[in-house]
């Protein structure tokens, strides 16, 4: 290893641990009275959120406030999550067209009549409010939403270096993205589909491929530590479902015999195989989903309980140990981005290539 | 629980962000770069499949020219062989001519010898003839004295004169 | 024991038999590998889809783990 890496790496991990610090420290300071809960840290953390929360000044929470849109029986309902003053244990009450809406724990109940603040039964159920339709621009919103602009503008600039050269030999941003796109293509489109029916779903591949990647990468990030989009089911639980909408239109009849009517078994064996086929139909699509959300939140419960350990403890003795393994963590997180997407784009591209192989005895 | 419950929202906002930037993504990216790439792919394999042909082109004409060379050299052979056979037949069918021409000749010559032989001999002939004639006469004019000595004479003479 | 600290052991108990899964995948991707250097992509890639998923059988027990949480 040569200076100038080793430089780098230390440099890097440096700024993990300044930041992964700064983030568990100001958790401590904004609940000063209260003993440390790593697990609430924790949750909070992996959650969703209706700010972007960036740092803590003197006590107190410097964040973007996000828009909160809503679906009420009034129609559509938007004001801005700052108004809840960072409240998140429904105090505040905000009033806003005809309703009134109160925070709690990261999510928006609609009080009723005469109630001041939400009021949870043992179940955990609100007895005097509702949840009205959420569709806020949350903070994993907005990191999506950051995420497809550096793609777009990573892209695009790809796309147009290729335009502007006139032999397509790729020139700066362009020679580090091909190597990328090829890989998609050469080990994952074509060995998975097949040669004659690869170029359909290339489009598809690739924009999965990228768009789960840096939204990993962007977990990772410690500043924008609000955001863990790939580790939020709703999200990858639309991008499995988008991989079993295309692998159920796009099945053929070979597809569909393979399910219903297995061929080449006695015919008891094809009534016993078909209810497992048709649950594996669905168990594919969750095993996707499943597989990318508990990868990267594992990931970040894991950094984060490592950094907890110094709380919990309450010794700076520690933090070194908590440091170095987090660090140690991390790196391994790293991989898990590039690996993870990965996978998810491969098994994509799996289940494309059995709903549209043709048949072969 | 409330960690592995999809919200609606941002289900709601990542299918159709994802959507949007499929859209543009594969109409302004990915249509343009793997064209491009696979538009250059096909030029290296067009340029190394006329590479190749122009290899074989070569070869091909290496081998015609071997193979030409071989069937000239061939050819000259059997021209030689067949001039060098012409020449024996020739020289031998001089050989014939001159050996039956010279038997002709020395035929003939013979025949004129033989010819000549009998012509002389028949000379020869008459010449003896002529002149035992005149032997007889001289030796008839001066012993036919006597007629016992006469004929004794002309037995003896004839006797002498045998001549076939 | 609460129910937390039970899901605790069972989310345990799915990381060991997919660790002694993946364990299995990895000894024998590197035995081919040393095997047939030439086919190291190959076996690589297929090593790690078996290991995802083998993984999502350890994941499903950090799921019920979170379930419980």
């Amino acid at each position: 290893m040569t200076l100038k890496t080793f430089r780098t790496v230390l440099f890097t991990a440096l700024f993990f641990a300044i930041s992964l610090v700064g983030y568990a420290s100001e958790d401590k300071e904004s609940s000063d009275e209260k003993e440390f809960d790593p697990k609430e840290m924790i949750l909070h953390h992996v959650k969703d959120g209706h700010s972007f929360h960036l740092w803590d000044w003197n006590g107190h929470a410097v964040s973007i406030p996000l828009p909160i849109i809503l679906w009420t029986d009034n129609g559509l309902t938007t004001f801005s999550s700052g108004k809840f003053h960072h409240d998140d244990s429904g105090k505040v009450v905000v009033e806003d067209n005809g309703g009134k809406f109160v925070k709690f724990h990261e999510k928006i109940y609609q009080l009723e009549e005469g109630a001041t603040s939400v009021v949870f039964d043992d179940e955990h159920h609100p007895i005097n409010a509702a949840k009205p339709l959420n569709i806020s621009i949350t903070r994993n919103v907005f990191m999506m939403w950051i995420s497809v602009a550096v793609l777009l503008l990573i892209f695009l600039t790809t796309a147009r270096s290729y335009k502007n050269s006139k032999d397509g030999v790729p020139t700066g941003i362009a020679g580090f993205m091909e190597p990328l796109i090829l890989f998609v293509r050469d080990e994952i489109g074509i060995p998975m589909i097949g040669e004659h029916k690869y170029k359909k779903y290339m489009p598809y591949l690739l924009t999965i491929f990228f768009f789960i990647w840096i939204n990993n990468i962007f977990g990772l990030i410690p500043i924008l530590n609000g955001a863990n989009l790939s580790g939020n089911i709703a999200f990858t639980f639309t991008l499995a479902m988008f991989t079993f909408i295309i692998t159920t239109i796009s099945g053929n009849k070979n597809y569909w015999k393979h399910i219903f009517w297995m061929p080449g078994v006695p015919v008891p064996m094809k009534i016993f195989l078909m209810p497992i086929e048709i649950i594996g139909m669905f168990v594919k699509p969750i095993s996707l989903m499943i597989r990318l959300f508990a990868n990267i939140t594992a990931g970040h419960v894991i950094i984060l309980a490592l950094m907890s350990l110094i709380f919990v403890f309450k010794s700076v003795a520690i933090a070194p140990v908590s440091v170095a393994f987090s660090l140690f963590i991390t790196v391994i997180e790293i991989i898990v981005t590039a690996i993870q997407a990965y996978i998810f784009t491969i098994l994509s591209a799996l289940y494309f290539g059995m709903a549209t192989e043709e048949e072969h005895h | 629980m409330d960690l592995i419950t999809p919200g609606f929202g941002l289900v709601f906002w990542t299918a159709i962000t994802f959507l949007i930037l499929l859209v543009i993504l594969r109409k302004f990216a990915w249509k343009p770069i793997l064209g491009a790439v696979s538009e250059r792919e096909e030029g290296i394999k067009s340029a190394l499949a006329s590479a190749e042909d122009a290899r074989k082109e070569m070869q091909n004409l290496t081998a015609d020219n071997e193979r030409i060379l071989k069937e000239a050299r061939t050819e000259r052979e059997i021209m030689m062989k067949e001039a060098r056979e012409i020449k024996e037949a020739m020289i031998t069918e001089a050989k014939d001519e001159a050996k039956s021409e010279a038997t002709k000749i020395m035929a003939q010559a013979q025949a004129a010898i033989q010819s000549e032989k009998q012509a002389a001999i028949a000379e020869i002939k008459t010449q003896v003839a002529e002149l035992s004639v005149g032997i007889a006469e001289k030796v008839v004019r001066k012993e036919l004295a006597n007629d016992k000595d006469q004929s004794q004479l002309i037995e003896q003479l004839l006797k002498e004169v045998t001549i076939s | 024991m609460t129910i937390t600290g039970i899901a605790a052991i069972g989310a345990g108990l799915a990381a060991i038999g997919a660790g002694v899964g993946i364990g299995k995948i990895g000894g024998s991707a590197m035995e081919a590998m040393a095997r047939q250097p030439e086919m190291h992509g190959k076996i690589q890639s297929s090593a790690l889809i078996l290991a995802a998923f083998v993984e999502a059988v350890a994941l499903f027990g950090v799921v019920v783990a979170f379930l419980q949480g």
